[in-house]
């Protein structure tokens, strides 16, 4: 008989999901305005600039509101995670074993903390080039490198983030904590022992 | 596990990208400059970026076709003889070769870009400019685009009208069949799907000037760049 405990908050669950929807819009519009071999088949570039404008600005209030409206001590709770590494952390980041991990691993921290700057840094450089096509002021020679720079970093991140939830065969159980909630308790115990022992 | 212990990296990770990130608005550029120089000589064979770094800006909905057979560049305003060029007759005027580098003003640049095509002394000559002519106004097929440029920045020595981009025809992306050539100012100022060339008595504001760009759009001295 299976047992399952509870990983991820429903308020995690809908910030992960809203993250990635808001992601893969911003990804598939900007990547037609990016490729000329795209921009040339789908062309319509004054539409496309908007709707990934839009996108943008609609995926980060939807990520605020979720934040403000769902249960905030929770995520202060999990930036607190998220920020302290202790020595098995630093043990499991060398590739030295045993290094029992707790509710995150010390990847998965290093993934939260790079996503949340990349998400204000994409919402600032974007912000930057729309407004600083309609004033000086704004306009910077490195914004639209900062931009490019982050989507091919976010895309590399991205990769690694998939091959580990939907393929890899000792991690891809984590997808089911973060749709449904719950993960088994043995694989939990073996893969996030220190928060099982808490 | 005990307190001291504890290193607070995830908030050490978060804040450093941001600082780094925020402050390459400022240097991001000139390390990017370097870091492609310095992989230039083997990115004909591994592309650091897709298209050589190129995107393709357009303000309406779609890109003009060219029609070899119908298309015509035609030359008029303030002339003795208004001409209209088929693209024949325009591939038969002297030939002119050049290297120069691209710049567009949102941040982006594309190195060693060989152009060929025309000067355009070989495309006005037969269509005599009038002594009231003073600037050039250069019209896209792409409306409402246009732009223009002063007789004395037109006559910059490696300014052309350019109907082939790296050895082959100018494709539709870039501004087939011929797009306007001038290295010292920003993209905006090279004209694609070049349809007409107006002499007129001064330079206007084109497309992007009337959005607020600088009508003298000279590459690190406009639009709030200082060099």
């Amino acid at each position: 008989m299976r047992r399952y405990v509870r990983r991820f908050s429903r308020t995690e669950r809908l910030l992960h999901w809203a993250n990635a929807i808001g992601f893969f819009a911003l990804l598939a519009t900007g990547l037609i305005l990016y490729l000329p071999s795209l921009a040339v088949l789908v062309g319509r570039r004054p539409l496309l600039q908007s709707l990934h404008f839009w996108s943008g600005i609609g995926w980060v209030c939807i990520l605020v509101a979720i934040a403000l409206l769902g249960d905030r001590r929770g995520i202060a709770r999990l930036a607190r995670e998220v920020d302290r590494f202790d020595r098995d952390d630093l043990r499991w980041l060398l590739g030295r074993k045993p290094a029992p991990q707790g509710r995150f691993n010390a990847g998965q921290k290093l993934n939260t903390a790079l996503t949340a700057a990349f998400t204000v840094l994409f919402l600032v450089s974007g912000l930057l080039l729309w407004f600083g096509e309609r004033d000086t002021r704004f306009r910077f020679a490195g914004t639209v490198v900062l931009h490019d720079g982050l989507m091919y970093v976010a895309l590399v991140l991205l990769v690694g983030h998939l091959y580990l939830a939907l393929i890899h065969p000792a991690t891809r159980h984590a997808l089911r904590g973060i749709t449904v909630g719950t993960v088994d308790e043995e694989w939990a115990a073996r893969h996030h022992a220190k928060w099982r022992s808490e | 596990m005990s307190e001291t212990s504890e290193r607070r990296v995830g908030r050490g990770v978060f804040l450093a990208t941001l600082a780094g990130g925020v402050s390459s608005v400022v240097w991001g550029k000139a390390v990017w400059d370097h870091v492609s120089r310095a992989v230039s000589p083997v990115e004909s064979l591994v592309p650091l970026l897709p298209s050589g770094g190129w995107r393709i800006y357009t303000v309406s909905g779609s890109l003009p076709r060219f029609d070899e057979e119908s298309w015509r560049l035609r030359v008029g305003g303030h002339v003795r003889k208004p001409v209209s060029l088929s693209y024949r007759e325009l591939l038969a005027l002297p030939k002119a070769e050049q290297v120069s580098t691209f710049h567009c003003v949102t941040g982006w640049s594309v190195d060693n870009v060989k152009w060929g095509g025309v000067r355009l002394n070989d495309v006005l000559a037969s269509a005599q400019p009038l002594p009231s002519a003073h600037a050039l106004e250069f019209v896209s097929a792409e409306k409402p685009y246009v732009d223009s440029l002063t007789v004395e920045q037109a006559g910059l020595h490696d300014v052309m009208l350019a109907y082939e981009m790296d050895g082959r025809p100018l494709s539709r992306a870039h501004g087939a069949p011929v797009r306007l050539v001038i290295p010292e100012m920003y993209g905006y100022k090279n004209v694609k799907w070049l349809a007409g060339v107006n002499l007129v008595p001064r330079a206007l504001d084109g497309y992007w000037e009337e959005l607020g760009y600088d009508r003298d759009a000279w590459v690190g001295r406009s639009n709030g760049y200082r060099t």
